[in-house]
């Protein structure tokens, strides 16, 4: 697979306080917290997140595993401006979410969902579409451009709704177990394509992901986080040359390092 | 034969199966002709009457459709503008309510008094009646958009028109269909109250007017051949609907066990 994404829309001169690029792409989580009022009988509260602090320079891929209840779904919503933090700060250019359910409209074609970002920055439909069709083509989805999002198995809809996310031309991604619903096989084939295409057009990603391999495999860095109250644990530096074949010694190495971070797997279900 | 078609027998053999028991029933003498005539009877008087029965089809054919039409376009459009603001719902909504508690009947009669013997009074008699199952199931419908389609347009930067447009009336769609179904079945019932209320001038006054005045006129047979007629226009309309809905919104139309 080719990868190019030509997707990020022309630099707009916009002149920010202190803007250099750097800042602007970076994504910086300083000491955030944010407990909802629950909705159980007992009335209890529920800390999602517990002063998290997180970086992820320009062009920097992070990737944050944990296991579910760890406030990760929490986390890309305040990066994306979706909810305020109850304290701490968050400061980051505008964030494209990929979000865990694929979310793609009924009553669009896959093409016309995978547009979707384009036409509401007015994009006319013609063009929208060829842009998003030639991305298509690149993941394996040609031909399936007329269809509804009924008729594409789970991982083509997850294709769409990554091509969606791509041509929202945000400078971060902020990506949702992205690859949660595809088999193995296809899989690994997304995760050669975007390590591809964020070589040759770096984007700051924030992924989240509960798969520790897949984290090590695309990552730059690795947030490891621990449930209720959602909390970063640790930090892992991967600084491994890529592609990285998920057998590659020091993979599986980092992989048992993050393993051991989480904790033992009776620590883990204790917690 | 196509599937649609046997999908239909089943309804088209239980009618047959009513018909020739009605047939039966009156042929034994189970009743005066008079009071209720065969169905050949009835058969006989809808040739005969062939012209004057389709004359008269054309008023209450235009009153159910624009009736319809008008019901629509305002139920829409007032779901929209009560979706969007609060307190527009908080005004509105109580007093669309109420309008459906005042018996049309009373309603009809009211307006002819205002507007006179034309269409004028039907069609709002029609639209009155047509239009609270559209409002109703479209402000639902636009309700029932799923949160995280609004969440992930927000991430887009959308407008409040956009999400309109993109999320929210997609979304509503198969609902105000729906309404629609309903408005259509409701019509027919409304455009009788309207012209039965009505001294309405000239030859052909609609399908109602026909109905009671050859009641009145002891031409029970023709009566029959008129009400088959308003029946067969109720059905006429509400296939022509689930016909368009599947042409406007296919997605709300998925062949069983396909859901995922």
């Amino acid at each position: 697979m080719q990868a190019q994404l030509k997707t990020r829309p022309e630099p707009r001169s916009r002149s920010q306080p202190g803007g250099t690029r750097e800042r602007r792409q970076a994504v910086s989580v300083r000491e955030v917290s944010r407990t909802y009022a629950s909705r159980d009988r007992a009335g209890a509260s529920v800390q999602a997140l517990d002063g998290v602090s997180l970086h992820a320079a320009e062009h920097e891929v992070l990737a944050v595993v944990g296991p579910s209840g760890c406030g990760k779904t929490t986390l890309l919503e305040l990066i994306c401006g979706l909810q305020a933090p109850d304290s701490g700060s968050i400061e980051c250019a505008p964030a494209a979410l990929m979000p865990q359910r694929d979310l793609l409209m009924p009553w669009l074609s896959a093409l016309d969902n995978a547009a979707l970002a384009l036409r509401i920055a007015h994009v006319r439909r013609a063009d929208a579409r060829a842009r998003a069709r030639e991305l298509f083509a690149e993941l394996g989805l040609a031909g399936w451009e007329e269809a509804r999002p009924h008729e594409l198995s789970g991982g083509m809809r997850q294709r769409v709704a990554f091509v969606r996310t791509l041509l929202a031309g945000k400078d971060i991604l902020c990506l949702d177990e992205p690859f949660g619903a595809l088999d193995a096989i296809t899989r690994a084939d997304m995760h050669a394509w975007l390590s591809d295409a964020l070589a040759q057009e770096p984007r700051t990603v924030v992924l989240v992901t509960h798969d520790v391999e897949e984290a090590i495999v695309l990552a730059d860095r690795v947030a490891i986080m621990a449930p209720r109250p959602g909390r970063v644990l640790s930090e892992l530096d991967v600084s491994l040359p890529r592609p990285r074949g998920r057998t590659d010694p020091r993979v599986v190495a980092l992989r048992e390092r993050a393993l051991g971070a989480l904790g033992s797997p009776h620590e883990r279900l204790a917690r | 034969m196509t599937r649609r078609a046997r999908n239909a027998l089943p309804a088209i053999a239980l009618a047959l199966v009513l018909v020739g028991a009605w047939e039966v029933y009156v042929d034994s003498g189970g009743v005066q002709p008079l009071v209720l005539p065969a169905p050949h009877e009835v058969a006989t008087a809808a040739w005969e009457n062939a012209g004057l029965l389709a004359h008269n089809l054309r008023p209450t054919a235009e009153e159910v459709v624009l009736g319809v039409a008008l019901a629509l376009a305002a139920g829409l459009a007032l779901a929209i503008a009560i979706h969007m603001s609060g307190p527009l719902r908080r005004a509105v909504y109580p007093l669309a309510v109420g309008s459906q508690a005042v018996p049309i009947a009373v309603i009809a009669a009211l307006l002819i008094y205002w507007w006179g013997f034309g269409i004028v009074p039907k069609l709002a008699v029609v639209t009155l009646i047509c239009f609270f199952p559209v409002l109703v199931t479209t402000v639902d419908g636009l309700a029932s958009v799923d949160e995280e389609q609004l969440k992930l347009l927000r991430t887009m930067d959308a407008s409040r028109w956009q999400t309109l447009r993109f999320a929210e009336l997609p979304a509503a769609l198969p609902a105000a269909i729906s309404g629609a179904r309903i408005a259509l079945t409701v019509a027919v019932i409304g455009a009788y109250i309207a012209e039965s209320q009505t001294a309405t001038t000239g030859p052909y006054p609609g399908l109602g007017h026909e109905i009671n005045a050859d009641l009145t006129a002891l031409q029970t047979p023709r009566a029959y051949a008129a009400a088959a007629v308003l029946f067969a226009l109720a059905i006429a309309c509400f296939y022509t609907l689930a016909l368009l809905e599947r042409r406007v919104a296919p997605w709300a139309h998925r062949p069983r066990g396909e859901h995922r």
